[in-house]
């Protein structure tokens, strides 16, 4: 039996169909179904004028936002595995990653230059749209969900700069929550809330630790879904 | 047949389901806020006691200013008697340093310094250092770090 035929065969499957609803011949139909029946890429539009996609109108930075987000969430995961919200736990998991885990200092590492990257890349692409007037009717929402991304972003650095739970990790924290308690009226109770006391302690770490981890990513992923299909419905990026 | 839905007969019936809908989502939603603001506040803190023994006079000299980082607390016993200075930063709270060459209580965050009776020597602190409440009780020195107090109040011993 050739290769052809094998793959005949295998595609003629039930299994096989049941999994993609039509052939790969190259068709503008069949091109328009790849992405249409694909949940991953079906957020995309099935067609994009060429000029759209020159490299000066984006220089790819949403992408490139999008892309250090899906680093931080594959290398945040893996540093769960190891990490407990504890004290003083927290500073020996710490420890522990980047001395004597395998590759525990480069996934630490990785997680935190990405995240450095991905302030920066969020900020440059905050700069190209308003400097290319991308905010500008029918955009004005999108702009504000990217302005909510923006402070989601960076929301989950600042909540991760406590887990480490050393000198930096807490004097930081103290500084930030002050500055949130000069917020006037809300203010003190903001602070003893998102502390869940008046020092910072355990009860501060843990809740730190729910925000980066869960409560944070879901609502950067939420919007994020928003954002991506808002550009296609307002007419993807178009030419200067 | 029209192309609009035709809701006028039942348009009571429409009109209080709506209204008891909304009604009972509402009080649901405003009681789940509030359960879920009270479930955010922490009933018990294990934190260290804001009010402490921090010695008996005589363990002071005269014209000192004796550190306790720990408990972030400043006693300074001048000629007349004593006070207590809390050694958290009015910028941003840092714990501040007692430099005794200098005779200056610094801010290792941002710079600020403070005289040694807690008076703002040099920014970004926007304010002098809190002098809170210290009282003798049964020859022991006790400091309340809740309490703040006039900046020219004194324990005479």
């Amino acid at each position: 039996m050739s290769v052809a035929e094998l793959k005949e065969r295998l595609v003629g499957t039930q299994v096989w169909k049941s999994v993609f609803r039509h052939r790969y011949i190259d068709s503008n139909r069949n091109r328009a179904l790849t992405v249409f029946s694909n949940v991953f890429l079906h957020i995309h539009p099935v067609k994009i004028p060429e000029k759209n996609l020159r490299f000066w109108h984006t220089m790819c930075l949403g992408g490139l936002s999008f892309g250090l987000f899906l680093v931080l969430l594959v290398t945040g995961v893996l540093l769960m595995f190891y990490y407990r919200p504890a004290v003083p736990q927290a500073y020996r998991d710490m420890k522990e990653l980047e001395f004597v885990i395998s590759s525990g200092a480069f996934l630490r590492n990785l997680h935190r230059w990405a995240a450095h990257a991905m302030v920066v890349a969020v900020f440059l692409h905050m700069a190209r749209v308003f400097y290319s007037g991308a905010y500008r009717p029918p955009r004005e929402f999108n702009w504000v969900v990217g302005v909510v991304l923006l402070v989601l972003t960076l929301l989950l650095s600042y909540t991760g700069y406590l887990l480490p739970w050393d000198q930096l990790a807490y004097w930081a924290i103290t500084v930030g929550t002050n500055m949130a308690e000069a917020a006037p009226l809300i203010g003190p109770k903001f602070k003893f809330l998102l502390l869940g006391g008046n020092i910072i302690g355990e009860n501060a770490l843990v809740r730190f630790y729910v925000l980066h981890c869960v409560v944070l990513p879901l609502a950067a992923a939420a919007l994020l879904a928003v954002h991506f299909w808002r550009v296609r419905k307002d007419g993807g990026v178009r030419p200067l | 047949m029209g192309d609009r839905v035709q809701d006028e007969p039942d348009s009571d019936r429409r009109r209080f389901l709506w209204i008891t809908g909304v009604a009972s989502l509402s009080a649901a939603g405003a009681g789940g806020a509030a359960v879920l603001a009270d479930f955010v506040h922490p009933k018990v803190l294990f934190e260290p006691p804001t009010a402490f023994r921090i010695g008996r006079p005589e363990d002071f000299p005269v014209n000192s200013v004796s550190a306790d980082y720990d408990r972030k607390v400043y006693i300074v016993r001048t000629e007349v008697g004593f006070f207590a200075l809390s050694a958290v930063c009015t910028h941003l709270g840092c714990i501040t340093r007692w430099l005794e060459d200098e005779q200056t209580i610094a801010c290792p965050c941002h710079g600020s310094k403070f005289g040694r009776d807690g008076s703002l020597a040099l920014g970004p602190a926007p304010r002098p250092l809190r002098r809170i409440a210290i009282r003798l009780e049964e020859g022991e020195l006790i400091v309340d770090t809740t309490v703040e107090v006039q900046a020219d109040t004194v324990l005479r011993v």
